[in-house]
């Protein structure tokens, strides 16, 4: 009698087995799945959960990516079969269409302020650190924009590569290093060559006489301005002293 | 609803071993434990999302999950009978232990195919009261049965499980 009940005692002490919690967290969208997808930048591994997608890296392998996902997002994570809209949704994002919803739980007020900033910077153009730093509230903030850029979990999805350095260089790059960088935003269709040359030069803005407006170079407002019209500028002082006004599209100074 | 992510995730980490260990003990073996168990989880977590606050903050979480664990079992292939345990341990994600553990296991998981071919009323009264070792007041209520049907059901459980058959109580 006593022998049976301690038995049954035992019974009771069963631990369910390893990865049991992870399991059914995922099979309710709590934890992260992964799938490779093939895309115009080659293989991207992308991590996604209920909330949205959460990672993004051109990993090498599958195990390379769970690696830095457990340590650098750190959470579990399991490879799954993509729902089905996924590929098309990750299509889109890279050919400039907003469709994705993002997890950015784990990243601070911040860093999330930051990449959202990021988010709207439009496919083809640039910005530099500074703007994402001033848009935010944070004017003074600019290495901290760099850092939080630099630790984007998305990359190419929130396209840290739009945020360049004004003085010529592009700028780093996590997602590759400066010259992967490069080659992102040249097929978006910016002209890294000619902004590489600006930089150097020490031009930072496109005035257009016509208008009065000036932009940052990528601006698309200021696309269809003609040669002859297009004036250099260095700086928001000596732009406002010749007369032109900041673009309220790309936002390169207060609008006074 | 992430306030209902967090208590979820927090349910499952809390009661993971002792829903599986319910499981086993009334499915017989592992492989249709974690699927009790998972399938457990799952139900839990839809019927917290319809939940209002209210309900949550008077739940009685081990009884309800438990209920739906008895539920789970009750649910799956009516009249299919336990599988006899693969005693070689077909089960990967376990590392075989010393010789002892690996004999402890096979005893637990015959204990379990035992204690899984009783009949169905005797089989979740002894689970949840001696298994799992709830009181008779919350066995009484994951089962919503009358006290003195669940201690009656334990009583009888017990007794065929020893085998002893002569006070076979008339179904």
């Amino acid at each position: 009698m006593i022998a049976l009940t301690t038995d049954l005692k035992r019974l009771g002490a069963v631990k369910a087995p390893d990865g049991f919690a992870d399991r059914v967290l995922a099979q309710v969208g709590m934890t992260d799945s992964y799938a490779r997808f093939e895309t115009v930048l080659g293989d991207v591994f992308v991590a996604w959960n209920r909330l949205g997608v959460s990672a993004a890296a051109r990993s090498a392998s599958a195990e390379e990516f769970e690696d830095w996902f457990r340590k650098d997002v750190g959470r579990p994570l399991m490879p799954a079969v993509a729902p089905p809209d996924l590929a098309e949704k990750i299509q889109d994002e890279l050919g400039g269409k907003k469709r994705m919803r993002f997890d950015l739980r784990g990243l601070t007020a911040f860093e999330q302020a930051v990449l959202r900033k990021t988010r709207e910077i439009p496919r083809g153009e640039v910005r530099p650190y500074g703007w994402v730093a001033r848009e935010i509230g944070r004017p003074a903030a600019v290495r901290a924009v760099g850092t939080a850029l630099a630790n984007n979990p998305i990359p190419y999805f929130i396209p840290c590569h739009r945020v360049v350095r004004t003085d010529g260089h592009i700028g780093n790059y996590g997602g590759g290093g400066p010259e992967a960088k490069k080659a992102i935003l040249t097929l978006e269709g910016v002209r890294v060559k000619k902004l590489e040359e600006l930089g150097r030069a020490g031009f930072r803005y496109q005035g257009v006489r016509t208008t009065k407006i000036f932009c940052y170079p990528t601006c698309h407002t200021g696309r269809h301005a003609l040669e002859k019209n297009i004036v250099w500028l260095h700086d928001e002082a000596s732009a406002r002293a010749a007369g032109f006004r900041p673009c309220k599209v790309c936002r390169p100074a207060v609008v006074a | 609803m992430e306030g209902v992510d967090h208590l979820f995730e927090r349910m499952v980490h809390e009661h993971k071993d002792r829903i599986f260990a319910a499981s086993l003990a009334m499915t017989g073996n592992r492989h249709d434990a974690e699927e009790v168990a998972q399938d457990t989880f799952l139900r839990a977590y839809r019927a917290l999302c319809t939940y209002s606050p209210q309900r949550i903050r008077d739940l009685k979480e081990r009884a309800w999950l438990h209920r739906i664990a008895v539920n789970v079992v009750r649910n799956r292939v009516r009249g299919v009978h336990p599988r006899l345990v693969e005693l070689n341990g077909s089960e990967s994600d376990h590392t075989p232990g010393p010789e002892a553990k690996v004999m402890e296991r096979m005893q637990i998981d015959e204990l379990a195919t035992r204690v899984a071919g009783l009949p169905a009323r005797y089989r979740e009264a002894v689970v949840l009261r001696h298994v799992r070792e709830l009181s008779y007041a919350e066995v009484a209520e994951a089962l919503r049965q009358p006290v003195g049907t669940v201690k009656a059901n334990v009583h009888r459980g017990l007794k065929l499980l020893r085998g002893d058959t002569d006070d076979r109580v008339d179904d």
